[in-house]
């Protein structure tokens, strides 16, 4: 593989944990629920897929068990946020720490343990293509489910019913109760979805990326989703670009490191996607291309 | 029949009041399933969690090392998210106050005492708020999510002071280690009870508690930071500017923070490695929330919460559990406190089946 080829590819694989986690949080933001407990799924995600991947040497049944993790966390948010009305921001910092802890504890006996690793799956036909084959179709399956994400999410949410009413939840509760529609039921589905993906956005992580447990690995990423989705302005297909984008970032920071490019420390150049996180939601913000969900943030009381 | 929520129609002071003491005894209770879970008999669990760790006077000390930073960091924190200014970046401002302290009493020794602890002090404060400042302009001019960017300042300041300890600031004479050198005598933060690691931090956060109460009461600026935070749209007409209110927050909040981290480095750990804080920062927003955002109940959630990190510590030497489990245990009493916060502003009602149409 020619070395651009080789970079390409490794973008595509950098960008997927932060495109499972975005995708899964867009939907959730456009059901008109901010859940910041995305690092705290992420991370319970990775340690749920590590331990039971090598305890059962099956990964897939890894991947399952993360995105039953990630739900499992989402819908503890839901009861708290959806049922019992708390403050969604502090609650969505409540499940991120609930996350670090549950996850070191969970994998305290999985430090330094040899992982399973997810198998590659080159989809036949395609993966032969010269240069696009191997840089997006010869990887595994939780690579292609977060390039699969956007364009189906984009289909869902525009051109469904379901993707209506989950919209019309989130631009205006009131409305959509009015018209009949379950909107926290609504809100319940979307949590539960995003909560998986972010399970998955973990799973990758340790079956993957670095099939390894360590604990805090996802270091920020789920953080940099909740970023992404920003960025996105909430739209499916710009979720596609930023998370190339920050795999991108992601890759140049190995690379110089590993080639010796830039003369300095390797924590300067780890501060680069924290840096570029900032930079990208300053520049988002001058645009003025934000357009937040409507109802983003509150919670829906019906009334009886 | 159906059972709801109803909307009170005063907020219950009692509940309130109430709230975070269910929260703690639920978490208690959780707890003990918890460690019966890990295989743990919970009684002798929750004791060498709970209460062996302080059942001496060093016991005690240790706790108020623990509780002072987060007491700190949580005081400037209440008064922001009061005013809906979200700083999650505590654990950044703390960093950068250890690193700017820590860098005086590195490179200006010859200062001695009894000027140099004072102006690391000073250092620590203005390298929190110029950590803060950074989010803070960027949520006052140009709109950008406070959450978001101050969060990761934190990772940017955690990495910034290892750079530091493992290049510049290393200790020549460290074998290696990525540390800086001690700090003289006159850079440590003074003992104030024999026969403990006590260090003047915990009565500076003591102080600060009736302080932030009355600058709360009596500043008008804290008045517009509330009603701010209530609604936004009364403020405005009231003539409270909301960038004003972002500065304050930040800056209030970030300060205390770098206070906090300078203490830390210069006290208990008399130096500065790459990992300073057991994530006092993160944990602060704990105990703002479980001190009801209010100063007298922030001091008391800091000490309860610092409770449960030396209980951590206690519970892996004693009973051998994993000191994960302090984490959990955060985790969950911010679950249990949102939960029971709830019934403050609403009550349970049972309602009558409906009829299908």
């Amino acid at each position: 593989m020619d070395p651009l080829t080789a970079v390409l590819a490794s973008i595509i694989a950098a960008a997927t944990p932060l495109l499972l986690a975005a995708a899964g949080e867009l939907v959730v933001e456009r059901s008109g629920v901010l859940n910041l407990g995305v690092e705290g799924m992420m991370l319970t995600g990775a340690i749920a897929a590590f331990a039971t991947a090598t305890t059962s040497g099956n990964p897939h049944l890894g991947i399952l068990a993360a995105a039953l993790a990630g739900a499992l966390l989402a819908l503890l948010f839901g009861l708290l946020t959806l049922t019992l009305l708390a403050n969604q921001v502090a609650s969505g910092l409540a499940l991120t720490i609930f996350g670090v802890g549950l996850s070191s504890l969970l994998g305290a006996g999985f430090v330094g343990v040899p992982g399973e690793r997810l198998p590659r799956l080159d989809i036949p036909g395609l993966s032969a293509w010269p240069l696009v084959g191997p840089v997006l179709f010869r990887h595994d399956i939780l690579v292609y489910l977060g390039l699969l994400l956007p364009p189906g999410l984009a289909l869902f949410l525009r051109r469904t019913r379901a993707g209506r009413i989950l919209r019309a939840c989130g631009e205006n509760a009131d409305a959509a109760h009015a018209l009949g529609h379950p909107v926290i039921r609504v809100r319940y589905l979307a949590l539960l979805f995003g909560g998986a993906t972010s399970g998955l956005a973990g799973a990758f992580l340790s079956l993957s990326y670095t099939p390894l447990w360590i604990e805090e690995m996802t270091a920020g990423r789920g953080w940099i989703a909740l970023a992404l989705v920003v960025f996105a302005s909430w739209s499916p297909w710009r979720l596609l670009l930023g998370a190339w984008l920050f795999g991108g970032v992601t890759i140049l920071e190995l690379h110089a490191q590993g080639l010796g490019l830039v003369a300095v420390p390797a924590q300067v150049l780890s501060m680069l996607p924290y840096l570029a996180t900032i930079a990208v939601l300053l520049v988002i913000a001058r645009s003025g291309r934000l357009r937040a969900p409507a109802c983003l943030g509150r919670p829906f009381h019906p009334p009886v | 029949m159906r059972i709801g929520l109803e909307p009170r129609i005063e907020r219950s002071a009692a509940v309130a009041l109430l709230a975070p003491v269910v929260a703690v005894l639920l978490t208690l209770l959780a707890g003990a399933i918890l460690f019966a879970l890990l295989g743990h008999a919970p009684g002798a669990a929750l004791y060498a969690f709970f209460i062996s760790p302080i059942d001496s006077r060093y016991g005690l000390g240790e706790l108020g090392v623990k509780a002072a930073p987060l007491v700190l960091i949580a005081l400037g924190l209440a008064f922001g998210f009061r005013a809906g200014v979200w700083n999650i970046g505590a654990e950044g401002q703390f960093t950068l106050g250890a690193i700017c302290g820590g860098g005086i009493a590195l490179f200006l020794p010859d200062v001695g005492a009894p000027w140099l602890f004072p102006l690391m002090l000073l250092a620590g404060v203005l390298g929190g708020m110029l950590w803060a400042a950074i989010p803070a302009l960027l949520k006052a001019r140009f709109e950008v999510n406070e959450i978001l960017t101050s969060l990761m300042l934190s990772y940017v300041a955690l990495l910034l002071l290892s750079t530091l300890v493992h290049g510049p600031w290393k200790d020549p004479e460290g074998f290696g280690f990525p540390q800086s050198r001690l700090f003289p005598e006159a850079a440590t933060a003074p003992l104030v009870l024999a026969g403990t690691r006590l260090h003047l931090g915990a009565l500076v956060a003591l102080l600060a508690v009736p302080v932030a109460w009355v600058v709360e009461r009596r500043a008008l600026g804290a008045f517009g930071a509330r009603v701010a935070g209530l609604a936004p749209a009364a403020a405005r007409y009231a003539g409270f500017r909301r960038p004003r209110v972002i500065w304050a927050a930040m800056l209030i909040s970030g300060g205390l923070a770098g206070l906090a981290g300078v203490f830390e480095v210069a006290g208990p750990i008399g130096q500065l490695v790459p990992r300073i804080s057991p994530g006092y920062g993160f944990t602060a927003i704990i105990v703002a929330f479980l001190g009801r955002l209010h100063p007298a109940g922030v001091l008391l959630a800091g000490l309860v919460v610092a409770l449960s990190y030396i209980g951590a510590e206690n519970a892996q030497i004693e009973a051998g559990l994993p000191q994960a489990v302090g984490g959990v245990f955060q985790g969950m009493l911010l679950f249990f406190l949102l939960g029971c916060e709830v019934f403050a502003r609403y009550r349970l009602r049972v309602y009558p089946a409906r009829r299908r149409a």
